[in-house]
C-alpha cells in the first residue's frame, strides 16, 4: 500500500502507534505520586518531542546519507519560525498557510546557503554552515530588529492586520487553529489517579511527523537515497565515473533545510513566538547531538535522540533541592543532606552535565547510538531463544 | 502507470485510514469542566517561580528564588511572617491560602525568551500552577506575560524594568510591581543635573533588547530636557562579556559622560572595563569624565567592587531603608540566608504576597477576580511607602531611590548609599504617554 517492504512497514506502524498513544505511554506514573516528576506526557513537551523529531529526521537526510555535517541547521529552524509568525501576524491564525510558507522560505534560504557552502566538503563545509548560521543569528538578534524584534522575540499583538481573519473584536490575542480547531485545546482524561492530556496541537504535530518520517523512509530506499549514500562512501570515485555529485548534495541540503523549516513553523504554530535563540549555534549543535545520540544514518535514531535530549532539558532541569529532600526524606538527616549534596550538581541547572555524561557513555559504548543499543538487546534475546550457534546472516554493506 | 499496484481493497483501506486521521482532532475538542485554568482542587495550590538560574542574570534569579521561597513560608505560617506583619491589608493570616497549603515549582529561564516560555508551559500544563512569578529580563518577562495571558493564569512580573512590560506589551493578566525605565530617568535627571551641571555630552552603551531600548529612550529624553546633548548611542549584545571594543571609541568621541544601559554580569564587565580604560581619570571639555548606571542592583555593585564608587544609579528598593516593612523583611531574610536581600528579591517577595492577598480578598483563585482585586489597589507597609497598583496599565507607582556607589563601604553589603528618595509624584506619567502607547491590556482571560 505504501510502497514499503515488510520490515519498513512494520517500523512505520510501530512508530505510528507509539506517537498516537504517546499521551498515555509518557505518563506512566499516577498524578499524585512522587514519581509524577518524571511524567513527560503534557502537551508542550510532547509537541517538542515530535517537532524536534522532524528537525532531526531532516538533518539525518543530509548527515546520515551524504555524510555532510552541517553545523548551521538551526538557521532554517529560526527562519521557519519567523516566517510562520509573520503569516500569523499578516494573513491568518490558521496554521496551514504559516506552515507552508515557513517550509518554502526555509527551502529558498537553504538553496542560497547550500549553493555556497557545498562548494567545499568535510570540515570546511561544516565551518561555512556554522558561519552562515551565526550570521543569521546576529542579524536576527540586532540588525534585522524591525523584522525579528531582536532579543525580545517576534510576538503577536492585538493590532496585527490578519487580513484573512476579518475584523475581530479585540478582546484578547487570537489563538492558532486549524480550520477552527484550536491548537491549545486539550481533552483531559482522569482514570484512577492517572491523568492524560490529549491535545489538538500534539496530534497535528504527530501526524505531520509521521508524514515526514514516511517521506524520509521513501528517500532512504529510493535510487536518489542510494546516490546520496554513494557520495558518503566515496565522492571521488563517484566523480571519476562521470557523475556530478553537487546537484544531489544540494537537493539533500535543501530537503533537510525544508524539514527544519517545517519544524520551525510547527514550533511557532504551537506557540506563536519566535526568538533569535532558536538560530544560535547551540541549537545547531543540539540537532547534531540528537542525531548522533540516536544513531546517524538510521531511520528511527534521530527521533529517539530528539526525545532523549528534550526529556532531559525539560524534566531534569526542573528537579530542585526541595524535591530531592522529599525523595530522601526517609533517611536519617545527615545521610539525607549528604545524598542531596551528592546529587545536586546533576539536577536543576546541572542537567547539561548529566546529559553530557550520558552522551559520552553512548558515544564510547554504543557508537551506533541508541539504535545500536536496541539492536544489541534484540540480538541477545534472539540468540537466547533460538539457541543456535550459527553466525548471524551477513548484512549488506551500506 | 503500468506498475501501479492499487487495488480496490487497498484504496478503500487507505481511504478509511486517512479519514480517521482527519477526524482525529474533532474527538479532542471537548474542554474540561473547570471554570478557569488550573483551578486548584486538592488541599494544595501551586505557584510557579520561573527565574534565570544560568546566564547573565543568574545572580539576580537565584536571589529571587530565595525570596519566593521565603514568601511561601510566610503565607503558610512558617517563620516570623516578615512583611505580613507590616502590610496594610490583613487578609492573609499565615494559614495558607483559602484553606490550602501553598507549594511551588521552579524553572530555569536561562535568560532566553524561548526557554522561559517552555518552562512556563510545563509549569502550566504539567504542574498546574495558578500563578507565575519571576523573570530577571524584560525580554523574558514580556514573552512569559504573553503566554500567561493566552493560557489564562496570572503573571506577577519580577525584575523587569523595560517600559514595554506595562507599556506596549501590557497584558490584562500581567502585573508589575517593579519600577520602569521612565521612572529611572525622571528620578535620576535632577540629581545628575545638580551633580554634573546642565552642559554635558552623553555617550550611551545599550543592551540590545526591549529593556535597553526603552531605558536609553527614557534617559536620553530626561537628560536632554536637562540641557545635555547625546553624542552617540551604541547597541551591545546581551552577554557579550568583552566590551573593550565598545569602550575604546568613547575615549575620542568628545563625550564627557558614559551611560551604561547594562544590567547583571554585563554591567559588571562593562563598568570594570570602562574604569580599566581610565575613563574616570580623564578630563574632557574641562570636566571630569563621569559614568552613570541608570539601573543598579546590590549584586552588580558587589560584582563591580571599588569601580562603582561615586557612580549614580536608581533602584526600586534597598535593604538600608528604615521603614518597618523593610526592617521586617530584611530581618527574616537575613535570619534564613545570612545576608540582606537584593531589590530583585524584594520585588518577587512582594509580588508573591500581593498575589496571595488579592486571592484572599477576592475569595477566589479565578484570574479575573484576582485581577480585579489588584487593580487600583492602594497599599502600604511593603517597604516602598504608600503604593498604588494602577488599573489602567497594571503598573505600581511608588517612590524611587536614587543611589550612589559608597565612597567608603564598611561591609560587603553597604556598597551603595541612598542619595535621594524621589517622591512618587515626580515619576508618575499618563498611561497613554508616548513611550508607553502601542498596546492594549485586552480583556482578562480565565482560560479553560
Amino acid at each position: 500500500m505504501l510502497k514499503l517492504d515488510r520490515k519498513d512497514t512494520l517500523l512505520l506502524v510501530i512508530v505510528a502507534l507509539m506517537t498516537l498513544a504517546a499521551p498515555i505511554i509518557l505518563n506512566p506514573f499516577p498524578t499524585g505520586s512522587a514519581l509524577a516528576q518524571f511524567n513527560a506526557g503534557y502537551p508542550d513537551l510532547m509537541q517538542r518531542f515530535v517537532i524536534y523529531g522532524i528537525f532531526a529526521i531532516g538533518f539525518n537526510i543530509l548527515f546520515g546519507l551524504t555524510g555532510y555535517l552541517s553545523f548551521g541547521h538551526a538557521a532554517f529552524l529560526g527562519v521557519g519560525s519567523y516566517s510562520a509568525v509573520w503569516m500569523f501576524k499578516l494573513l491568518s491564525m490558521n496554521v496551514l498557510p504559516a506552515i507552508v510558507f515557513s517550509v518554502i522560505i526555509a527551502g529558498l534560504f537553504a538553496v542560497v546557503i547550500g549553493y555556497v557552502s557545498l562548494r567545499r566538503s568535510g570540515i570546511y563545509f561544516s565551518i561555512l554552515t556554522l558561519a552562515f548560521a551565526q550570521m543569521s543569528f546576529n542579524m536576527a538578534y540586532s540588525v534585522l530588529t524591525p523584522i525579528t524584534n531582536g532579543e525580545t522575540g517576534l510576538q503577536l499583538t492585538l493590532n496585527d492586520p490578519r487580513i484573512l481573519d476579518g475584523a475581530r473584536a479585540a478582546t484578547g490575542l487570537p489563538v492558532t487553529n486549524l480550520f477552527g480547531f484550536e491548537m491549545r485545546s486539550t481533552a483531559h482524561l482522569d482514570i484512577a489517579g492517572w491523568g492524560f492530556d490529549f491535545s489538538v496541537g500534539y496530534y497535528l504535530s504527530a501526524v505531520i511527523m509521521l508524514l515526514a518520517f514516511y517521506l524520509s523512509m521513501r528517500i532512504f530506499r529510493s535510487p536518489f537515497g542510494l546516490m546520496l549514500r554513494a557520495i558518503k562512501s566515496n565522492q571521488n570515485r563517484l566523480s571519476y565515473t562521470g557523475l556530478n555529485a553537487r546537484p544531489y548534495t544540494l537537493a539533500a541540503f535543501v530537503i533537510s533545510g525544508m524539514y527544519a523549516g517545517l519544524a520551525g513553523g510547527l514550533l511557532a504554530a504551537m506557540d506563536p513566538l519566535a526568538g533569535a535563540e532558536r538560530m544560535q549555534w547551540t541549537a545547531s549543535g543540539e540537532v547534531v547531538l540528537m542525531t548522533i545520540l540516536g544513531g546517524a544514518g538510521t531511520l528511527i535514531g534521530p527521533v529517539l535522540g530528539a526525545g532523549f535530549i528534550k526529556y532531559f532539558e525539560n524534566i531534569f532541569s526542573k528537579i530542585n533541592d526541595s524535591i530531592l529532600h522529599q525523595w530522601f526524606s526517609f533517611m536519617p538527616d545527615g545521610i539525607e543532606d549528604f545524598l542531596v549534596t551528592l546529587v545536586h550538581p546533576f539536577i536543576g541547572k546541572g542537567w547539561h552535565l548529566t546529559l553530557g555524561l550520558l552522551f559520552m557513555a553512548v558515544v564510547i559504548f554504543l557508537p551506533g547510538g541508541l539504535v545500536e543499543g536496541g539492536q544489541r538487546i534484540g540480538r541477545l534475546f534472539r540468540r537466547n531463544k533460538a539457541g543456535d550457534t550459527a553466525s548471524p546472516a551477513t548484512t549488506p554493506a551500506e | 502507470m503500468s506498475k501501479s499496484t492499487y487495488s480496490r481493497r487497498r484504496v478503500l483501506k487507505s481511504g478509511a485510514l486517512s479519514g480517521a486521521a482527519l477526524a482525529m482532532p474533532t474527538i479532542f475538542t471537548a474542554s474540561s469542566a473547570s471554570a478557569f485554568t488550573n483551578e486548584p482542587t486538592g488541599d494544595t495550590v501551586t505557584f510557579g517561580f520561573n527565574v534565570p538560574q544560568t546566564g547573565a542574570y543568574a545572580e539576580e534569579g537565584l536571589d529571587e528564588l530565595r525570596a519566593q521561597e521565603l514568601a511561601v513560608e510566610h503565607i503558610n505560617g512558617i517563620g516570623d511572617g516578615g512583611m505580613l506583619n507590616t502590610f496594610s491589608s490583613k487578609a492573609l493570616d499565615g494559614t495558607g491560602l483559602m484553606g490550602k497549603r501553598v507549594t511551588f515549582v521552579t524553572g530555569d529561564t536561562q535568560t532566553k525568551s524561548d526557554v522561559a516560555r517552555a518552562t512556563a508551559q510545563s509549569m502550566i500544563q504539567k504542574d498546574g500552577v495558578i500563578m507565575i512569578n519571576g523573570g530577571s529580563s524584560s525580554g523574558v518577562a514580556v514573552a512569559v506575560q504573553g503566554l500567561c495571558q493566552e493560557a489564562g493564569i496570572i503573571f506577577m512580573a519580577g525584575l523587569t524594568h523595560s517600559n514595554d512590560t506595562t507599556g506596549k506589551d501590557r497584558k490584562a493578566n500581567g502585573f508589575r510591581h517593579f519600577f520602569n525605565a521612565y521612572m529611572s530617568g525622571a528620578a535620576l535627571a535632577p540629581v545628575l543635573g545638580n551633580a554634573y551641571g546642565a552642559d554635558r555630552r552623553a555617550y550611551h552603551l545599550t543592551a540590545d533588547y526591549t529593556w535597553g531600548w526603552t531605558q536609553e529612550e527614557s534617559i536620553v529624553a530626561s537628560t536632554e530636557a536637562l540641557g545635555w546633548t547625546t553624542t552617540n548611542k551604541v547597541m551591545t549584545p546581551v552577554g557579550a562579556g568583552d566590551f573593550s571594543s565598545y569602550i575604546a571609541p568613547v575615549l575620542n568621541s568628545g563625550a564627557d559622560v558614559l551611560i551604561l544601559n547594562h544590567y547583571g554580569a554585563d554591567m559588571v564587565n562593562s563598568l570594570t572595563q570602562a574604569v580599566q580604560f581610565g575613563l574616570r581619570d580623564k578630563q574632557v571639555n574641562g570636566k571630569t569624565f563621569e559614568i552613570v548606571v541608570p539601573l543598579y542592583s546590590e549584586l552588580m555593585a558587589a560584582g563591580a567592587g571599588a569601580n562603582i564608587q561615586g557612580v549614580y544609579g536608581s533602584m526600586n528598593w534597598n535593604w538600608q531603608l528604615q521603614d518597618a516593612g523593610t526592617q521586617a523583611f530584611v530581618r527574616s531574610f537575613g535570619e534564613k540566608f545570612g545576608f540582606p536581600p537584593s531589590n530583585a528579591a524584594h520585588t518577587c517577595y512582594v509580588q508573591t504576597l500581593l498575589y496571595a492577598d488579592a486571592v484572599a480578598r477576592a475569595g477566589s483563585f479565578n484570574p479575573c477576580a484576582v485581577a480585579e482585586a489588584l487593580e487600583d489597589l492602594e497599599f502600604d507597609g511593603m517597604g516602598n511607602g504608600p503604593t498604588t497598583y494602577r488599573g489602567a496599565d497594571h503598573q505600581c507607582f511608588k517612590d524611587v531611590l536614587v543611589m550612589k556607589g559608597a565612597e567608603s563601604p564598611t561591609s560587603a553589603y553597604d556598597t551603595l548609599e541612598i542619595v535621594e528618595i524621589t517622591p512618587r509624584a515626580q515619576v508618575e506619567y499618563d498611561p497613554e504617554h508616548p513611550m508607553f502607547t502601542g498596546g492594549a491590556l485586552g480583556e482578562c482571560n480565565p482560560g479553560a
